[in-house]
């Protein structure tokens, strides 16, 4: 998420493939290096029910999710 | 000794190489990002479609994260209701300790399911990082995505960044009980859809 553009696709690729993994890897870290929190949205595998879990290293995400959301961080208004 | 200082800069050097080549490249390609946005003249050319498509992805992305009946109340209501971690019944909104009513660019308002009792507002604003204008904020729907991922995941973060203040300081009370009593009526006319068998959309 980006102000003033909303959605930005910044990399995608199939983590289980090395080139693909290293340029998801280096996004990752860069948008962490700008301040960005990340956030995988999951979903409870008894109840449906639907959460956000953030991570904060490439390794915490989980091998199952589709998708990482960068959004910028918190503050007080 | 000056041959030592020599080594230890060049290891120095040697370290950071990659460090520094890195930003280089973030800066070149967030220069040529923009110089991609501007003008043959350099100025940004405002596109007045922008902010307008910017928001239908964003209610697109909200939709796909988001539980249906958040999305359903967030479509019909205009925010969405997240049940505060820290209950002994987290999935049972009804029964929780304190929940929070979450609006699109205003702040996070904590009540009491039970009572309809206005706990505190907390003023939470997602800036841009990147350097770019600090007026320009995330499309609505974001902004409530953003305020939903934060609390969702990791409620004390986000509650303790926050500006707390007690209810009235930026929202209405009486606009926000209002919306209590809307969200009341919405989940009232679902539950009776339910039972006379409409599946609520």
């Amino acid at each position: 998420m980006q102000p003033g553009h909303g959605e930005v696709l910044l990399a995608e690729g199939d983590p289980r493939v090395r080139e693909d993994e290293e340029r998801l890897v280096e996004a990752f870290r860069r948008q962490l290096d700008e301040g960005m929190w990340a956030a995988v949205p999951t979903t409870h595998a008894g109840s449906g029910r639907r959460e956000a879990q953030m991570v904060k290293e490439y390794s915490d995400i989980p091998s199952e999710a589709e998708r990482v959301i960068f959004f910028p961080r918190a503050s007080g208004g | 000794m000056l041959l030592a200082l020599l080594v230890l800069a060049l290891i120095a050097v040697v370290l950071t190489a990659p460090i520094i080549l890195r930003k280089v490249r973030a800066w070149r390609e967030d220069r040529a990002a923009r110089a991609a946005e501007a003008g043959p003249v350099g100025l940004e050319l405002y596109d007045p479609g922008r902010e307008r498509r910017a928001e239908q992805r964003a209610r697109e992305l909200l939709r796909s994260c988001v539980n249906a009946e958040e999305w359903a109340m967030y479509r019909d209501l205009g925010f969405i209701r997240v049940v505060g971690k820290r209950t002994r019944t987290p999935d049972r909104a009804r029964g929780a300790a304190y929940a929070y009513l979450v609006y699109p660019h205003k702040p996070i308002v904590a009540f009491v399911p039970g009572s309809g009792q206005l706990l505190s507002e907390y003023c939470v604003e997602f800036p841009d990082l990147t350097g770019g204008d600090r007026r320009t904020r995330l499309p609505a729907s974001d902004d409530v995505l953003a305020k939903w991922m934060a609390l969702t995941s990791d409620e004390d973060r986000v509650i303790r960044r926050a500006n707390m203040h007690l209810v009235g300081r930026q929202l209405d009370p009486a606009r926000v009980r209002r919306d209590l009593w809307r969200l009341a009526e919405w989940e009232r006319r679902r539950q009776r859809g339910r039972e006379i068998g409409h599946s609520p959309r």
